[in-house]
């Protein structure tokens, strides 16, 4: 099978840039705040990672409105399309909003918002104990539904490379191989 | 390979891999086996399987099983009540820091007073730890945050002690009373806790609130603009006398709500300059009484209220919010207390929201 077309470069540097920094803030979350001994000095990598992720979202959204996706390789069926379609805008709505919350949520404890250290970011909710629970409460939520997603999309990708033998997955990877090789290959 | 016959067939509905089964397991099992690391690292992380970590959930069960499930208020230092005032600062403690607060000028604060332990209804005891909250400049970005006692040090200097202590005062199953001997068992398993315990001794409580020194405990580092770090403790060294304590179930609260309707109660916010030889890592040392203090200028309380939305009940006051000027030290209570006051908070507010 030939190998299906790929993202552009840039798409692909932000796909896995993304993908590190969330795999990060997920785990440095849970971790977190189930530990007394390490909470104070992981919060502060997870409010810089929260607003990192925003700006590459941000950066990301406007990529994917501007460039159109290659084309799925002909294992993917209509139905899985739609699938793969709306879990994709998922991601996107997910990833967007999780920083968000997060801002919003410590704005509404009444407490600063401090990233890279220093940093302080404007307050974007009111002090209110309420709107602090319901933000704290989404910021759970969605943190378990991105692990489920991102679990089924990497599901996805793996199923599809080894069992459907589409190479899928050569879409968003980087080509390290020698000119020799790829001749081979070819 | 499932190698489709034509490549320009139209995927339809299904696509167009008919994927052998050697193909099928060999990707199934991929999958499984990333979705078991995957599910594996997930509870690591929360704590559900792997190295046990004492978690904030810890610390609320054994509050809970000492004092009793209270809906909607903190999970310790549960009875207490809203204040507010000012600060007038002298200039004295840009010596020292940076913080905003220090400038010459007056900043507005916001507080509450409280009684360590978990249940909000219990009987005021004289020798039940007192708490003062403060947040200088609430909810400002330069905002500072503290929770002070009125004890010379902090009964313990570590988290596990801190939830040791807990365990050892939970109630024998039937009684209201703990067993006398889980305490002796405590302090034995835990030398700098009974050394504490020695120092606490020989500082009796005052006869109120309005009386009581109030001390930040745990050593902070202040940083100046020539960026020289300082290890400061700071306290709050009393202006007047305490009306005596009344009679009934509130004899430390009502008479400072008097104290407080007849007029302001004021404070004097002292820093202790430490030593580079002082522990900044253990609250239960003292450091040496000659150690040099700046006068950094006076707290004025004026008002009080009871905790209602909006007010000091909804305010977390976790030691880690600190402005830029002042910086955590290497006591392993900060960021112990910061993980169980948010846990702490996020259930009280689920519950004043419900």
């Amino acid at each position: 099978m030939t190998v299906p077309s790929r993202f552009t470069w840039l798409s692909r540097l932000l796909h896995w840039l993304t993908a590190a920094l969330v795999f990060a803030a997920l785990f440095i979350g849970f971790v977190m705040v189930n530990s007394v001994a390490s909470y104070a000095q992981l919060i502060v990598v997870h409010k810089t990672l929260g607003v990192l992720i925003l700006v590459v979202m941000v950066v990301r959204v406007i990529n994917r409105l501007t460039h159109h996706p290659p084309a799925w390789p002909s294992t993917i069926g209509t139905l899985e399309g739609k699938v793969v379609g709306l879990s994709e805008k998922l991601l996107y709505a997910l990833l967007l909003l999780q920083p968000l919350i997060g801002w919003a949520m410590i704005s509404a404890a009444g407490e600063p918002v401090v990233v890279f250290g220093s940093l302080h970011l404007p307050r974007i909710a009111p002090f209110d104990a309420q709107v602090f629970w319901v933000l704290r409460q989404a910021h759970s939520v969605i943190a378990y539904t991105l692990m489920a997603t991102i679990a089924a999309h990497i599901s996805a990708v793996l199923f599809h490379t080894l069992a459907l033998r589409d190479r899928l997955i050569e879409r968003m990877t980087f080509r390290f191989r020698s000119k020799a090789d790829r001749s081979r290959l070819g | 390979m499932a190698e489709p016959s034509e490549p320009s067939e139209p995927p339809g509905r299904w696509g167009t891999a008919r994927p052998g089964r050697r193909d099928v397991l060999r990707g199934a099992a991929a999958v499984g086996a990333f979705l078991a690391v995957d599910l594996a690292a997930l509870l690591t992380a929360i704590n559900w399987i792997g190295p046990k970590r004492l978690t904030p959930q810890a610390f609320l069960d054994g509050f809970n099983k000492a004092f009793g499930r209270h809906h909607g208020y903190r999970t310790n230092h549960a009875k207490g009540v809203s204040v507010a005032g000012w600060f007038d600062s002298n200039g004295n403690g840009r010596e020292l820091s940076t913080a905003v607060v220090f400038a010459a000028g007056r900043t507005p604060v916001i507080g509450r007073f409280s009684a360590a332990g978990g249940d909000p209804h219990t009987a005021d005891a004289a020798a039940a730890g007192r708490g003062l909250g403060l947040a200088f400049g609430f909810p400002g970005s330069q905002q500072w945050r503290t929770a002070m006692l009125n004890l010379p040090v902090f009964p313990d200097n570590s988290p596990q002690a801190l939830y040791d202590r807990l365990a050892a005062t939970v109630p024998v199953p039937g009684t209201v009373k703990p067993d006398p001997s889980a305490m002796t068992r405590f302090f034995a398993a835990h030398p700098p806790s009974a050394r504490a315990l020695t120092i606490l001794k020989q500082h009796p409580p005052t006869p109120g609130f309005a009386d009581s020194t109030f001390r930040g405990l745990n050593a902070f580092y202040f940083v100046n603009e020539s960026g020289v770090r300082t290890p400061v403790r700071w306290s709050l060294t009393p202006l007047q006398q305490a009306l005596p304590p009344s009679s009934g179930p509130n004899a430390l609260f009502d008479p400072l709500v008097a104290q407080l309707r007849a007029g302001p109660l004021r404070w004097r916010l002292m820093l202790t300059v430490g030593a580079p030889s002082d522990p900044t890592h253990d609250a239960t040392v003292l450091w040496p009484a000659d150690r040099r203090t700046v006068d950094a200028g006076l707290l004025t309380l004026d008002s009080v209220a009871t905790e209602s939305k909006g007010n000091a009940r909804d305010i977390n006051f976790d030691p880690m919010v600190l402005p830029p000027g002042i910086e955590p030290s290497d006591d392993p209570l900060l960021s112990a207390r910061s993980a169980v006051y948010a846990a702490s908070y996020r259930r009280r507010t689920g519950e004043n929201t419900l």
